[in-house]
């Protein structure tokens, strides 16, 4: 049935349908609609699973922690300085190969104070072993949550669905929400094998030497490869389930473009539109929506990529002292044998528009550049 | 696509009055609507502006509006500032205003198309928010559906009872008594 939700609220309502057992949460925005939902959902019956309300954002990810080792199915959402916070147990979920699944809207990191979209908090995380895929509609933030609890139980690795804020997460727009039976039919319980149980005492997590350590790391590196497989067929059964497919890449008439702009979240969406309107003024132009960042797509990347092929990278994101992420992560991935070349553009960091106008002048940009002399990153801006 | 900017104060419900209408156009079942509320450090009393879309078609664009088809002011202050700026020429405004105003704002702002209807008289009438401070998101709901046509009344009235369950049949007649008064302005204007 359609419904009219904003993308938290789509967020909430997909942990409650993929049956979470365990949902914690500390309130930031622009993610708090998200944690009060599930609240009100528990404090009217509606939810079944557990709800805690930690006392802060590091305690929300190690009450997750504890409860996936248990082998409960766990949801939190959170933004930007919560994330930050979460960092260190990032790393113990992920390494405890736990298939926790969470929520981030997009908020700028201080300093200064910003409230609105940036990828700079989820992109930050980028060493942590957690999944990361990132949503461009409300419906497909449903869906995502939905699929990542698949995925992830799958290779053992967790994942964290992400969405513009207010872009996203405080915008209504109609999502196609399945009944309880569809989504159950797609994605069984999670059975875990080993699990924290008092009545069989194992050591988790417990102290290793350098050997232990490295291959441990190294099976982490096989499953996340795996996962590149395990996203795409994913998206394929969710496809077949319920009409709308999707994959590690999403490409919008790329099949005669030359110029591509490259894009992620919401950005992906009014991209389509700016495509279209290049496309009416005679221009070859194509969108590639990258729809994973963990693991990194680079062989599907790789597969798509043709020599001579421009790519117009638009980062809502930026490193200090090296430049647009997702650049450098698809110079990576293509360097040294696609014969593509690769141009970054900074752009709406702290919640900027990113409009029709200014993919426009990007792509423009891009098209008519020296190939051969890739920009490293350029900064623009919409000036409305 | 038809693009509709709202301008409104903290406190008057902009926000939920575009939540409204989303909800009315997918339950009208002809078009979508995208509603894309603006969030600042929001304060009873400041600015807020908020966005709809509404097509036929998926809607792909999810920046702000900056040239949009038609204007809803929910608050007649703030025409003070520059919350004109970008309408179309030609481009309609529904208004929060008696009759005396709207004919004061017609001949200031010639350029443009203004539809008033009396929120602020209906809002008070009706007891919604305090006398100082009246909600009068639902009656500009109402206005809206009927001068875009973005609804029929009925499921206009169903979404407003759903997004304000305490005080429904209040906000309802506030709905519905504006939804006519901007049909009849409308009419008066053809």
């Amino acid at each position: 049935m359609k419904k009219v939700l904003m993308g938290n609220h789509a967020a909430a309502l997909a942990a409650k349908l993929a049956r979470v057992q365990v949902a914690v949460g500390y309130p930031i925005t622009p993610q708090t609609q998200a944690y009060e939902m599930l609240a009100e959902m528990k404090a009217k019956g509606e939810f079944p699973g557990e709800f805690i309300a930690a006392e802060s954002e590091h305690s929300v990810m190690a009450a997750i922690l504890g409860a996936a080792t248990a082998g409960a199915r766990t949801f939190t959402a959170t933004s930007s300085q919560g994330l930050a916070y979460m960092h260190e147990l990032l790393h113990w979920v992920a390494g405890s190969r736990l298939p926790a699944v969470m929520v981030d809207v997009n908020r700028a990191l201080a300093a200064p104070w910003n409230l609105w979209t940036d990828q700079s908090d989820s992109l930050s995380q980028r060493d942590t072993g957690w999944m990361q895929f990132y949503c461009s509609t409300n419906q497909e933030v449903l869906d995502t949550v939905l699929m990542s609890y698949k995925i992830a139980e799958r290779v053992m690795l967790p994942a964290m669905v992400v969405l513009d804020g207010f872009t996203l997460s405080h915008s209504y727009e109609p999502v196609d929400v399945p009944e309880q039976s569809e989504v159950d039919a797609f994605l069984p319980p999670y059975k875990p094998e080993v699990v924290l149980d008092y009545k069989n005492p194992v050591g988790f997590g417990a102290l290793v030497g350098p050997k232990e350590y490295l291959r441990l790391r190294r099976r982490m590196a096989a499953d996340m490869a795996e996962a590149e497989s395990v996203i795409e067929e994913v998206g394929r059964e969710f496809g077949a389930a319920f009409g709308r497919r999707y994959g590690q890449l999403d490409a919008y008439r790329c099949a005669d473009a030359r110029t591509i702009l490259v894009t992620s979240g919401a950005v992906g969406s009014t991209a389509r539109a700016a495509v279209d309107a290049l496309r009416e003024q005679g221009l070859k132009a194509g969108n590639l929506r990258m729809r994973s960042f963990r693991p990194f797509p680079a062989k599907a990347l790789r597969e798509f990529v043709r020599p001579g092929m421009r790519l117009a990278v638009v980062d809502r994101n930026y490193s200090p002292g090296a430049g647009g992420i997702w650049a450098q992560e698809i110079k990576a991935a293509l360097y040294p044998r696609s014969r593509a070349s690769v141009h970054g553009y900074v752009a709406g960091l702290g919640g900027g528009d990113i409009t029709v106008e200014l993919l426009q002048e990007v792509w423009k940009r891009v098209d008519s550049a020296n190939a051969s002399v890739p920009v490293a990153e350029t900064w623009v801006e919409d000036a409305r | 696509m038809f693009e509709i900017r709202f301008h409104g104060r903290g406190g008057q419900g902009t926000v939920l009055a575009v939540k409204i209408l989303a909800d009315a156009v997918l339950r009208q079942g002809e078009r979508i609507c995208l509603a894309i509320p603006e969030f600042g450090v929001e304060r009873r009393g400041a600015p807020v502006t908020a966005y709809a879309r509404i097509s036929d078609k998926p809607i792909l664009i999810r920046t702000r509006i900056y040239e949009p088809d038609a204007l809803v002011v929910l608050d007649p202050t703030l025409y003070s500032s520059d919350i004109l700026n970008g309408l179309k020429p030609g481009g309609s405004v529904l208004t929060n205003a008696e009759p005396e105003e709207l004919s004061a704002l017609a001949a200031k702002y010639p350029r443009f198309k203004f539809v008033g209807v009396p929120a602020l008289r209906i809002a008070r009438e009706l007891k919604l928010g305090s006398a100082s401070s009246p909600v009068v998101n639902t009656a500009m709901c109402g206005a809206a559906a009927a001068l875009f046509r973005l609804c029929g009344m009925e499921p206009l009235l169903e979404c407003v009872r759903e997004a304000v369950p305490g005080k429904a049949d209040a906000n309802c007649e506030a709905a519905r008594r504006a939804f006519d008064a901007a049909r009849e302005a409308q009419n008066a204007l053809a």
